[in-house]
């Protein structure tokens, strides 16, 4: 009863007070009754049509949204996960090439020196061979300059003897010479 | 009251910020329920703003979030986890309405805060009617799962047997209590805090009318930005309230067993 005519007074305050420019509550404007229907009407719209709009159209859109995410963020952990072993792989198979390489390397170094030495072994040989065949030749030659000088001490000493002898006054006996020179000549 | 501080040149008004008046016409028209008024428009900035945030916000859908979008995210997220956490996972049906009751309250009493605005959350005819669409709710979803024996919750079986009608009584009020706290909770929070910052404004022009406003001026503009900053952290804590509520609500609901 007292709010209907609290709210009486705020409307008949409001018109008198419309020249100053506003009206004036007189008590609490929420008590006023008579502005209820209104406000609960037009609550009721807002509401109704706030819940449309969320319900219908922004709530299943930031749902949707919100799983995609989730959903991209699974995958790319997934995919992360698969890159990772790719690149474990990647890296044992690089391990593995360069094992290979390595031993391939081993064999190579190992085909050439035998081969090398193959080859020097040869070329040893080879000059052994010349070697010796050289010294021969040389020792036959040495061994015949050698006779030649010994035929020629051999001659010398006999044709000095009866050079001597005849010198001495004697006759030379030219067989007796020489087999006393070859007797000298082989005891020397 | 008025007329006394008026002869003192200091015009206090705090009421009338809470004046329903037509939005068209003269200021004394009268208000009939299909009224375009000041509660009219401010009703749908709060639903547009809330729209243009959840809506508009979200068109990009995209995987990396704008600003605003990851706003509009955080607010599903908070209030879907609310729910869940504290209705149950069976709760997640009614996250719809709880979320269009959050987002209501929430962007009224922001757009509420704006100097000149009209504060539709510290009327009682709105919160009563948001409060009294949870108990209905509640109370008729209480009584389609579980029938009479949704009675149960007022029955408190852990109780001692001669307790049992005393506590069921007491229960029984406090049921019908919960819609009345709930409205005059947000009301009065929101009301009460518009009406102290009208008060301190209306001391801050007393610079202009005597010596005393070298004291009085400053002061009262350091207390209406203390007070709007502490406004400002509950026009969100009265809305989360209000949500949280409506989901303890909802449990008894749906698990009216103690």
């Amino acid at each position: 009863m007292a709010d209907t005519t609290d709210a009486a007074a705020a409307g008949a305050h409001g018109i008198e007070e419309t020249a100053h420019g506003g009206g004036e509550a007189v008590g609490m404007p929420q008590l006023n009754f008579e502005s209820w229907p209104n406000q609960v009407f037009w609550l009721v719209v807002a509401l109704v049509v706030l819940y449309l709009i969320l319900s219908r159209i922004a709530l299943p859109r930031i749902a949707s949204v919100l799983a995609e995410r989730a959903g991209s963020v699974t995958n790319d952990i997934a995919a992360a996960e698969e890159l990772k072993l790719k690149a474990r792989q990647a890296e044992e198979a690089y391990n593995q090439a360069l094992a290979d390489a390595r031993t391939e390397a081993n064999s190579i170094v190992a085909a050439a020196r035998a081969e090398i030495q193959e080859e020097l072994d040869e070329a040893n040989a080879k000059a052994d061979a010349e070697i010796a065949a050289r010294t021969a030749e040389s020792e036959k030659a040495i061994a015949e300059i050698r006779k030649g000088a010994m035929d020629s001490v051999e001659e010398v000493a006999r044709s000095a003897a009866a050079e001597i002898v005849t010198a001495l006054g004697g006759k030379a006996d030219q067989p007796a010479i020489d087999a006393a020179v070859a007797d000298n000549l082989k005891g020397a | 009251m008025a007329t006394e501080e008026q002869s003192a040149g200091l015009a206090f008004h705090p009421m009338d910020q809470f004046i329903v008046k037509p939005l068209f016409g003269a200021a004394g028209d009268p208000v009939h329920w299909y009224t375009v008024t000041n509660v009219t428009l401010w009703l749908f900035l709060a639903v547009v703003a809330a729209s243009a945030l959840m809506v508009l916000g979200t068109r990009g859908r995209a995987v990396i979030p704008t600003k605003i979008q990851s706003i509009a995210e955080l607010s599903y997220g908070f209030i879907y986890k609310m729910v869940e956490d504290v209705s149950g996972k069976d709760g997640v049906r009614f996250f719809p309405y709880i979320f269009t009751l959050f987002m209501f309250i929430v962007m009224a009493n922001v757009l509420g805060l704006l100097p000149l605005a009209f504060t539709t959350t510290s009327h009682l005819a709105v919160t009563v009617i948001l409060a009294l669409a949870v108990f209905f709710t509640v109370t008729i979803v209480g009584f389609v799962l579980h029938g009479a024996a949704f009675l149960g919750l007022f029955w408190v079986k852990s109780a001692p047997l001669p307790l049992r009608p005393i506590l069921a009584l007491i229960e029984v009020i406090s049921y019908f209590v919960r819609p009345v706290s709930h409205s005059i909770r947000l009301m009065g929070n929101m009301m009460a805090g518009h009406a102290v910052i009208k008060v301190f404004a209306a001391f801050a022009p007393l610079i202009l009318i005597s010596g005393m406003g070298v004291l009085v001026t400053p002061l009262s503009i350091l207390a209406i930005s203390t007070i709007y900053a502490l406004e400002v952290l509950v026009a969100f804590i009265q809305a989360y309230v209000f949500t949280i509520l409506t989901c303890v609500y909802l449990k008894d609901a749906l698990h009216p067993a103690h």
